[in-house]
């Protein structure tokens, strides 16, 4: 029987406190992730059941009980007090899916600091762009990202520690630079946890939109009741699950079901710290008998393309539930799942700005292979008039995702953009951003982006960032990216460069220029593809037309061209 | 480009990577250490790997063909560009 019963009883009378009650949680309570996905687990008798199975790719293995990650989780947050770090600080995670990630995040919560984690291949001027805009003031990481951040440490005049979890005996450290090591510290039993309240704010999301840079999306610690009950609910969580979420904690999904619904049920999470390949999946999968599996539409069709007797030769029984996030998942995914492991991918739908799953397939309830599923009981999502924001009248009619504003993980702020966060909500709607209709039984079919933000295997681009970047390398004269239809991310990066005299087109300057982007900005980011030309196509008041490039990559209709400047 | 023996191909490539996609410093890479499924180069980063070999080597490898297996490790990466060298 699914944890949510029927979603059509949990409908009538549904309200949030049903998950306030089940994690004894009273309005006006302290309340502090990083004590209830800890300190309580263990206070429930639990503190010797294992929190985290982690493995690398090298196959080391280790594993953590909630004891110990309350533990360990105690040790840093202590660390970073004594360091003089406090209450609503900005503190970035910079690393690998390691342990020291996972122990650090509880420990920034618990001394009332704000987590950022970021995503550990950034490049530097990603990486900047993110601590300069939220005046971050400690960043936690690994040696390997050291000539990194030493290359933009003079530019962060808040940024004051550096703190290296695997430090090198060997080497000098330089200055801001700190050494901590886990082993080495003896552990504090006992932490006074900062009094966070429900709109203290607890982790500090980045994400990109069409234009300017990225926004840091504020979250507050009554997210946990979002994250808590969806994890129960749409991802049907138990306790004696063994839970693999394959999103990197530097994204909005490794954070929010990569730790905070899992562990603030008491549910062993597993990590595979290693790069793609469909044969060490699958050996994870049966070595940890992992029951619940979240992953991504783009990993789903990596393995759809490898032979399904290579699936055949692993015992994945163990598998009871599987969902998908990051990017509509494809029919053919679902009746492949199905096919191959007895049960369906699940599709959720949310973003960074929701904090928690909002619409979705919920075990139990028939899928429609390519829908969306429903609204989360307690979400009010509609189908708003593109032109009027009114709702629109019937079913089947394409218009914006909205949801009306008040569940516990909204996001509470742009950080420092109060401007474009009110533009997130109109007629009383937060706006997603994202198109769709509903059918006659009241599932959504996602449709498109309603901007010009690049989806490419579920990480968010802006084509903005990429364009400046661009034309930051000597050779560019001007830019214009665009999304590239692509069979397993969905969308890839593709540019179009217009060259200063001087330089030719060849394959050698492609060559640099994607590695000048993938060292600059992320790998993802990196065009996958770049067409050189004459001139870019312009309006007659000199904006580029990136539309009408798209719709070349896409095969549409290119559409009005009556403003496309005469050749 | 004068013709390079496999052991000249291994280490123009090793190095190639060691330059571009190793961070840590101390990190051994060997010929056979796995490129891809390890995440040493991810899945995005892969297209610029391949279109260096591709450049170097004066080859063009089908896109069937250059599959994250194919480029997992340096020694499978030159057993590929042989495949399409003359």
């Amino acid at each position: 029987m699914p944890n949510i019963g029927s979603y059509e009883e949990q409908l009538k009378s549904f309200n949030w406190s049903l998950a306030e009650k089940e994690l004894e949680y009273c309005k006006e309570d302290l309340i502090n992730i990083g004590w209830y996905s800890s300190d309580r687990i263990c206070l429930k008798g639990n503190g010797s059941k294992i929190a985290l199975y982690y493995e690398d790719f090298a196959g080391i293995e280790k594993r953590f009980t909630f004891n110990e990650i309350r533990l360990a989780s105690n040790t840093i947050g202590t660390y970073l007090s004594n360091l003089g770090l406090k209450n609503k600080d900005r503190i970035c995670l910079f690393m690998d899916r390691i342990p020291e990630l996972y122990f650090s995040f509880l420990g920034i919560l618990k001394i009332g600091a704000i987590v950022q984690p970021l995503f550990s291949a950034f490049g530097d001027e990603s990486l900047y762009v993110r601590l300069e805009d939220a005046q971050t003031r400690a960043i936690i990481t690994q040696r390997k990202q050291l000539p990194n951040i030493r290359k933009i440490r003079d530019r962060l005049p808040n940024l004051e520690y550096i703190i290296i979890v695997d430090h090198c005996l060997t080497k000098e450290l330089e200055y801001k630079e700190f050494a901590f090591s886990f082993e080495e510290t003896p552990s504090v039993e006992e932490m006074v946890i900062f009094p966070t309240r429900a709109e203290s704010p607890s982790v500090l999301h980045y994400t990109s939109g069409t234009t300017g840079q990225p926004k840091g999306v504020q979250h507050v610690h009554y997210s946990l009741i979002s994250q808590y009950l969806t994890s129960k609910w749409a991802l049907d969580l138990r306790d004696d699950d063994v839970y693999w979420c394959t999103a990197d904690p530097g994204w909005v999904t490794g954070i929010s079901y990569g730790i905070i619904g899992p562990w603030s049920m008491g549910v062993s999470i597993c990590v595979l710290n290693a790069g793609f390949s469909a044969q060490s999946w699958y050996k994870f999968i049966e070595k940890y008998k992992v029951t619940m599996w979240y992953s991504s539409p783009t990993a789903i069709r990596s393995l759809m393309k490898t032979s399904d007797h290579l699936v055949k030769s692993f015992n994945l029984t163990s598998l009871r539930h599987l969902a998908s996030v990051g990017e509509p998942l494809n029919p053919e995914a679902v009746i492949w799942s199905e096919k191959i492991f007895g049960i369906p991918f699940h599709d959720t739908f949310w973003q960074t700005e929701t904090g928690s799953i909002m619409i979705t397939n919920f075990r139990g309830m028939k899928i429609k292979p390519g829908s969306m599923g429903k609204p989360f009981p307690g979400i009010i999502g509609i189908i708003l008039d593109e032109n009027t924001f009114e709702p629109v009248k019937t079913s089947g009619m394409i218009g914006l995702i909205a949801f009306k504003p008040g569940w516990p993980s909204m996001m509470r702020a742009y950080w420092n953009n109060e401007e474009k966060y009110r533009e997130k909500f109109v007629n009383g709607w937060y706006i997603s951003g994202d198109k769709a209709y509903t059918d006659n039984e009241g599932y959504f079919w996602f449709v498109g982006r309603d901007d010009d933000v690049i989806n490419t295997g579920g990480h968010l681009i802006s084509p903005f960032e990429v364009e400046s970047a661009l034309l930051e390398h000597q050779a560019v004269g001007e830019s214009a990216v665009v999304a590239k239809p692509d069979e397993i991310n969905m969308e890839v990066v593709k540019a179009f460069i217009t060259l200063k005299p001087g330089y030719t087109p060849g394959s050698d300057l492609e060559l640099e220029i994607m590695n000048f982007i993938r060292k600059r900005l992320s790998s993802f980011a990196m065009p996958q593809e770049i067409e050189y030309m004459d001139k870019l196509p312009k309006t007659r008041s000199g904006k580029i037309m990136r539309r009408f490039l798209h719709a070349k990559e896409w095969g549409e209709e290119i559409g009005d061209i009556s403003t496309l400047e005469n050749e | 480009m004068e013709k390079m023996n496999r052991q000249e191909k291994k280490d123009l490539v090793l190095n190639y990577v060691i330059k571009e996609y190793i961070e840590d410093e101390d990190q051994e890479i060997t010929y056979d250490t796995p490129l891809i499924s390890s995440g040493f180069v991810d899945s995005f980063s892969m297209i610029s790997l391949l279109v260096f070999i591709e450049n170097k080597f004066k080859i063009k490898i089908p896109p069937n063909e250059a599959t994250s297996d194919a480029f997992d490790s340096v020694n499978k990466i030159i057993d590929l560009v042989n495949q399409f060298t003359k």
